[in-house]
């Protein structure tokens, strides 16, 4: 069952995500994908959604994902399967803090696990940017089109934003508008 | 028997603690409905709004909630609400918290993407769409590029970096494994250096 189905794969993302944030982002793409629940380009829609919205990243994007898929049954049980094991997780810990703390287990296995989530989630980026750049598959014939030229500028030029440290809803609302603009004028093709 | 048990605890349960649970949801809604980003940005508004204000966590506290949350999995907002929750009021106060910094998220997505389906096959919509997908590659970009950078530099961090970007680009290994694998590494990894008589750590 589809319900089932989305709460035990929210569960364990929600179990496997360290880190917090963008970490989730390798596995909701795994799930999303290899379940064929959505495309490559809806995942990138819902990141832009989350980063513009209040709240956690990863209950924005279990809402959505969740929601897409199944309705409003499907997003209440991703959302619920993506905090529950950071709940019963934190519950257990706060009796035993001090062994967690001084665990070397613990300390060992998290200097394996943060920068695995950062090569995993520039691995990500790499695939997004595939599937940006080039939906219609890799190709050099590809680059000559006015849509991979406006989404590289755009790229570029946010990029220079980001680094500076501009608000990322204000980068979303300027990416929206020069997608518009952009659209309007050079009658691109979506 | 779970009737039972909630009975027991509605009766153990007197005003000021129902009253510490609706200020746990209170404030924790508070959090969820103006914390842009999640994850890091929502900290000085826990630290300020339950240290602070509440009076519920001491700094030192707060610190020790944020190296948890750094070592557990899942969203950092939702292991702080549960663990402050849980410190004031116990299970309960734990749920309220968790509830609370959800719920405005969940009805603000839920909202925007009802909203977003009826106007998807719009043009300007669709034009919009088509500049934010580009824009939001910058954003996570930079955001590897923030979590680099916080990094201990080290050949090993380096190793783990580059084989989880391989693997994860060129073969179809599962993610969990990877993850799992990178765990197992980094305890071998710091039992090995550790014996080593590294003390660095």
């Amino acid at each position: 069952m589809i319900l089932l189905k989305i709460f035990y794969t929210f569960f364990r993302i929600g179990l496997f995500t360290f880190g917090g944030g963008y970490a989730m982002l390798p596995l909701v793409e795994e799930a999303v994908l290899s379940n064929g629940w959505l495309e490559k380009s809806a995942i990138i829609d819902f990141i832009a959604i989350s980063e513009s919205t209040p709240g956690p990243f990863a209950v924005n994007m279990a809402t959505d994902v969740g929601t897409s898929v199944a309705g409003i049954p499907g997003g209440v049980l991703a959302t619920l399967g993506v905090i529950l094991p950071s709940f019963i997780i934190i519950l257990i810990i706060s009796r035993f803090y001090r062994a967690f703390k001084d665990s070397r287990l613990i300390s060992g296995a998290m200097r394996g696990l943060k920068p695995a989530t950062i090569g995993l989630i520039a691995a990500a980026v790499i695939n997004m940017m595939r599937t940006v750049f080039f939906p219609n598959g890799l190709a050099i014939s590809a680059v000559a089109t006015k849509e991979f030229a406006i989404s590289a500028v755009i790229f570029g030029v946010m990029t220079v934003l980001a680094l500076k440290k501009i608000n990322p809803v204000l980068t979303i609302v300027i990416s929206a508008a020069a997608g518009i603009a952009c659209g309007y004028i050079f009658r691109i093709g979506v | 028997m779970a009737t039972a048990a909630l009975r027991f605890e509605s009766e153990e349960m007197t005003d000021s603690k129902i009253k510490k649970i609706l200020s746990l949801f209170a404030t924790f809604f508070k959090i969820g409905a103006f914390t842009f980003g999640g994850g890091y940005a929502m900290i000085p508004l826990i630290q300020k709004e339950a240290a602070e204000n509440k009076k519920w966590i001491t700094d030192d506290e707060m610190l020790e909630i944020v190296a948890i949350a750094e070592s557990t999995p899942g969203p950092i907002a939702i292991n702080s609400a549960t663990f402050i929750g849980n410190k004031v009021a116990g299970v309960t106060g734990a749920a309220a918290a968790t509830l609370g910094v959800v719920l405005p998220s969940y009805c603000i997505i839920t909202v925007i993407y009802f909203f977003l389906k009826n106007f998807a096959d719009l043009l300007p919509v669709k034009y919009a769409f088509f500049g934010i997908r580009a824009g939001v590659i910058a954003l996570v970009l930079k955001a590897v590029i923030g979590l680099v950078k916080k990094q201990k530099k080290s050949v090993f961090t380096a190793c783990v970096i580059c084989a989880a970007f391989a693997l994860a680009l060129f073969t179809g290994i599962n993610v969990l494994i990877i993850i799992a694998a990178a765990a197992v590494a980094g305890f071998v990894y710091s039992l090995i250096s550790a014996r080593k008589g590294d003390k660095k750590e």
